[in-house]
């Protein structure tokens, strides 16, 4: 890459944590779900719950890496009418009211049609600190990745179990703030327990990066966050939190119960002595 | 015309490799698979002995004097696939890549349908080869398909109807892509057009080239010259490629792709890609896509499932840019038509999907005054309920009695 790597809050929250020798919680959210108007509210309490780092998800129509409970999600907040610009437009809220580090998650094609250029430009003026695109392989990614090192934006990628090392080593240059590793082969959901595939994928990565590590897909109990903790440098849960919203969506004690949950996961989290 | 796609799967800015990364290595491992089966002779030999002797191939080159006559203009031939085992030229692909899961270790199959077609050819195939395959269809189409569902079943499929998002092809497409995800080890992805991430796309359309070659050949020997069109409908675009792809060079042939024009021109109402002129990327490819302002995939609309799909297959869109193909769109009414006519005056019942590219023909048979040859890509025994259904004044209450 002939740009500089981004400074952004994504890259001092894994420094600051390194020196703290504890691992992140990044918590994912389909933005737009149950609506734009109650999605600070949900990300506010998943902070005073511990998370670290905010997952904001695009819903799209066609969500091939997701299993039901955030198909249902990304249904829901089209269905309530949930776009890029607004979501955009909830980050800035977001951004207003806390310094929390936002990676805005994403399929390519509504960020396509967005413009590329345009949402690099808007997302880094709003305050988002980094994009991950679910189906933009690093193949095709070569313009994203210069666009946003331009605007001082992190490009997170996927690497997976079935990533050959070559892949991971791709995978692992285009990729700045942090590195996301899929725990299996899957799409996204809840599992009673977490893939043995975590280990190896995160040791094969170690060797080949010194970026932070998140694990993420399947990964929703404390004793999952406790064991992947243990290992990597950020903890991704989604589905669990996405659960809660369908649950209580219509509840005044939805913010609660995130912050409970957010609360319990980050409490599992293992302090690592340097 | 140089040969594409490029090493990247490319067809000029289209095509390409959008998806989760789980899925690249496997992709790699399928296209490095596909390349070395294609240049092995025992595997060439093995296919073209099963596309003979099983599927039926050469399928027969027809010219249709009663509609030419009808039409005026034009001597139109068929180009018979729909005489093929299952009802379809689906059964082409089927068979490559079954032969190819099984060169690569894979003993489960998993496919979408729509209307169908490929969904039979693919239980067929599994069928034949002992392998367990599971088929994802749309509720919606197993709703307006059902004697192709009871196909699969009887066949030893297991049909898994997707309730999802419009409830049809598009939405099978996604869930066999999460079954893919999920169980890529042990499971080869036969999708059945010209669609998805690469190598998909190319190696579909190999498989399907064997109808334009036949074809070229074939009119060569009636006529001792080339067409002046092709007809073909194109959905993800299967047939059509397949049957276009032998005339590329032959500069003075016509390709005209045939789309669905459903019930109207508004979006939502038909699966007339090349209506709109932003591409997108859906399904691993970057081609022309039916999508909202917001990047959301649309609703389409058709009377055929088949064609009933919001992108196109990506070398489709870098034909339809270079001017090489034209593509047109027909509407629900006109194909059902067409359907009918042509059963009165030829005796063939064709699949909805293909009643498209007739219509389409007949439209224009005045334009031309050599031959044209519209690809039968199926028959029309799985549409009998549709059929039934439109033409009510055919079947009376009580006709019987």
């Amino acid at each position: 890459m002939t740009h500089r790597t981004p400074t952004t809050r994504i890259s001092r929250l894994f420094a600051r944590l390194r020196e703290e020798g504890r691992p992140a919680l990044i918590a994912y959210l389909t933005a737009g779900d149950p609506s734009l108007e109650r999605t600070p509210a949900l990300v506010a309490a998943l902070e005073r719950g511990g998370a670290d780092l905010i997952e904001l998800g695009v819903p799209f129509s066609d969500p091939v890496a997701d299993g039901p409970v955030i198909q249902r999600a990304s249904e829901r907040a089209l269905k309530a009418g949930a776009t890029l610009r607004g979501i955009l437009e909830t980050a800035r809220r977001v951004r207003a009211a806390s310094e929390i580090p936002i990676l805005l998650f994403t399929y390519l094609n509504p960020a396509l049609r967005y413009g590329l250029e345009r949402l690099a430009i808007d997302a880094a003026r709003i305050g988002i600190d980094g994009c991950l695109l679910t189906d933009l392989s690093v193949e095709e990614a070569g313009g994203w990745v210069s666009l946003a090192r331009k605007n001082n934006l992190d490009t997170v990628f996927l690497a997976a179990p079935t990533s050959t090392p070559e892949r991971l080593r791709l995978v692992a240059s285009y990729s700045t703030g942090f590195v996301y590793l899929v725990s299996r082969t899957g799409v996204t959901g809840e599992q009673a327990r977490v893939s043995e595939a975590v280990g190896p994928l995160v040791a094969a990565m170690r060797a080949i990066t010194h970026l932070p590590l998140a694990v993420g897909f399947g990964i929703s109990r404390p004793e999952h966050a406790a064991s992947v903790g243990a290992i990597a440098d950020g903890v991704v849960v989604g589905s669990a939190f996405v659960r809660l919203v369908e649950e209580s969506a219509g509840s005044a004690e939805l913010e609660q119960r995130i912050e409970s949950l957010a609360q319990a996961l980050r409490a599992a989290l293992p302090e690592r002595k340097r | 015309m140089g040969a594409f796609p490029d090493a990247r799967g490319h067809f000029g800015p289209y095509g390409g490799r959008y998806v989760p990364e789980i899925l690249m290595s496997p992709l790699e491992e399928l296209e490095a698979a596909y390349l070395e089966a294609r240049r092995d002779p025992s595997f060439q030999a093995e296919l073209e002995e099963l596309l003979a002797n099983y599927a039926g191939r050469p399928t027969p080159l027809y010219q249709a004097r009663r509609l030419s006559e009808l039409a005026g203009g034009a001597r139109i031939y068929f180009k018979r696939e729909d005489l093929l085992h299952t009802g379809a030229h689906k059964i082409n692909n089927c068979l490559g890549q079954v032969l190819l899961a099984r060169r690569m270790g894979k003993r489960r199959i998993i496919a979408e349908t729509g209307a169908g077609q490929h969904g039979v050819a693919t239980a067929t195939v599994c069928a034949l080869f002992g392998m367990e395959c599971v088929v994802y269809m749309g509720v919606e189409d197993m709703r307006r398909q059902r004697l192709n569902v009871f196909r699969m079943r009887l066949l030893g499929a297991k049909v898994v109807g997707v309730d999802t998002g419009s409830r049809t092809l598009k939405d099978a497409i996604s869930e066999a892509m999460r079954d893919w995800v999920t169980n890529v080890a042990t499971t080869h992805y036969l999708l059945g057009s010209a669609l998805g991430a690469h190598p998909y796309p190319m190696m579909v359309r190999d498989f399907q080239r064997i109808i334009g070659v036949e074809a070229r050949r074939q009119i060569l020997e009636a006529e001792g010259r080339l067409p002046e069109a092709i007809f073909a409908c194109v959905g993800g675009g299967s047939n059509a490629i397949g049957i276009f792809h032998a005339f590329l060079e032959d500069e003075g042939v016509r390709l005209i792709g045939v789309e669905a024009g459903g019930a109207g021109d508004e979006l939502g109402r038909h699966a007339a890609r090349f209506l709109t002129t932003t591409p997108g990327v859906l399904h691993g490819t970057y081609s022309y896509l039916l999508q909202n302002e917001d990047g959301q995939v649309a609703l389409t609309h058709s009377v055929s499932a088949g064609l009933d799909y919001a992108a196109v297959g990506p070398e489709h869109a870098w034909l339809y840019d270079r001017g090489r193909a034209e593509y047109v769109r027909v509407r629900d009414e006109e194909a059902l038509e067409a359907a009918r006519t042509l059963a009165r005056v030829e005796g063939l019942l064709p699949a909805l999907e293909s009643a498209h590219a007739v219509a389409e023909a007949l439209k224009r048979a005045r334009q031309f005054s050599g031959a044209v040859i519209v690809n039968l890509s199926g028959r029309g025994d799985k549409d009998i309920d549709i059929y039934r259904e439109h033409f009510q004044d055919l079947d009376p209450p009580h006709a019987d009695h």
